[in-house]
């Protein structure tokens, strides 16, 4: 099962340790099709071409593999959707939860992948 | 001239997306600034069922369905952005996007909308996204067999409340009064529910834990007298204020921050409209929102042409 996104999605565990393991820097945006969701993902489709050196991934929240996400120590205490977590060299290097405006998102992006 | 529009909205909720479907049927080149999640606080609702001519539909769905209708007709939506500047006062209005330039129009439709209200209290903030909610739709599964607050006594408190009982354990509803200002219905539903007791003439005055919320001090607010509660999550459902601080040198407002209209639903300048939540009115529902979104779009027709 994958989000109804234009992004990339992740479906598995093995997809997502391949993903961490051949890029360098990487941003997932783990959550719903919901009010709090939905803006991200707009926001990561028309970032992809700003940040090219940026791989962009989605994955349903709800799928047994998204347990890669939700078990994450950076995102143990989050309780809102969706979890967005950065990763550089397959480390998480920041994590936040809910909404996030794209301001917020490229200020990560500019800070850790630039 | 590149990014000229006849009219620019502002906000995309109710008001702003009735009167981007009500001008782009009407070929007006419209262009719709939303700096928010698309439907505002009506994506946020669990359930609408007043909204005429649909049963029942979730907030975000009918969100959907309107930003679908308003760019069917030709709107062209831009969301999730933050507005750095306003140059309202001239004849073409210049509306400025962070990190995407300046946009023009012949007028400019004010729907800003209003946003939650925040108890402003030690560590409210800190723990948002960590137990503290202001949106049951979006965490309430988070709260699954967890017991949980509610803060507020009118019909989104109660009724959220109610929403949340499918997850929750138990649910305590805190209310700074010893009566509901909500509607009959929601007042019995909650009144009768197994699953839901109740704090009066209280509020939340504090938040506390290490990675997410632990505990709470509620607060009597007839006594004075403060009392540690542990608790999983608090969802704060305590009104709106108007979302009209950058408007705030630019268009008239009342004392309590509202912008002041006309019966065209103009702003003290020309060609300024402002419509829903964001305007100074007795009611804020979907409903009366779609009405002056509906009017300031035909209001805003008749001015440019």
């Amino acid at each position: 099962m994958t989000l109804q996104t234009n992004l990339d999605h992740i479906e598995t565990e093995n997809q997502y340790n391949d993903i961490l393991s051949n890029n360098e820097n990487v941003m997932i945006c783990c959550g719903r099709m919901g009010p709090m969701c939905v803006p991200v993902y707009a926001d990561m489709e028309k970032l992809r071409d700003e940040y090219p050196h940026v791989k962009f991934y989605d994955m349903l929240f709800d799928i047994p593999d998204a347990q890669v996400i939700r078990n994450l120590p950076e995102c143990l205490g989050f309780m809102g959707l969706p979890f967005t977590v950065y990763y550089k060299k397959g480390k998480v290097v920041k994590a936040a939860s809910s909404i996030q405006m794209r301001d917020q998102i490229t200020a990560i992006l500019d800070e850790q992948f630039s | 001239m590149e990014n000229l529009y006849d009219v620019i909205i502002i906000g995309g909720g109710p008001a702003g997306l009735t009167a981007g479907i009500y001008l782009s049927r009407s070929k007006i080149k419209t262009l719709l600034i939303n700096e928010g999640i698309i439907g505002g606080q009506m994506s946020l609702t669990h359930e609408i069922a007043n909204y005429p001519g649909i049963e029942s539909i979730s907030g975000y769905k009918l969100s959907v369905n309107m930003q679908k209708q308003a760019e069917s007709f030709g709107c062209e939506i831009i969301s999730n952005v933050k507005i750095t500047g306003y140059n309202l006062k001239k004849d073409i209005k210049l509306i400025t996007i962070n990190g995407k330039g300046d946009y023009k129009s012949k007028a400019v439709i004010i729907a800003s909308g209003g946003k939650s209200q925040e108890l402003d209290v030690p560590g409210e903030k800190d723990f948002a996204g960590r137990g503290v909610s202001y949106c049951a739709t979006c965490d309430g599964d988070f709260f699954q067999d967890k017991e949980i607050i509610v803060v507020g006594g009118g019909n989104s408190a109660l009724e959220e409340a109610v929403a949340l009982t499918q997850y929750a354990s138990k649910v305590t509803v805190v209310h700074e009064f010893d009566y509901f200002q909500a509607h009959k219905y929601a007042v019995e539903q909650v009144t009768n529910h197994p699953k839901i007791d109740f704090i009066l003439n209280s509020t939340v005055s504090g938040f506390y834990g290490s990675q997410s919320l632990e505990k709470v001090t509620v607060k009597n607010l007839k006594t004075g007298e403060e009392t540690d509660k542990k608790i999983d999550g608090v969802f704060i459902f305590i009104g709106y204020v108007p979302q009209t601080e950058p408007f705030r040198k630019i268009v008239k407002l009342n004392k309590r921050n509202e912008i002041i209209v006309d019966d065209k639903m103009m702003t003290d300048i020309s060609g300024v409209f402002a419509a829903g939540d964001c305007i100074a009115k007795r009611y804020r529902q979907i409903t009366t929102a779609v009405s002056d979104g509906t009017k300031a779009a035909l209001n805003a027709i008749e001015f440019i042409n």
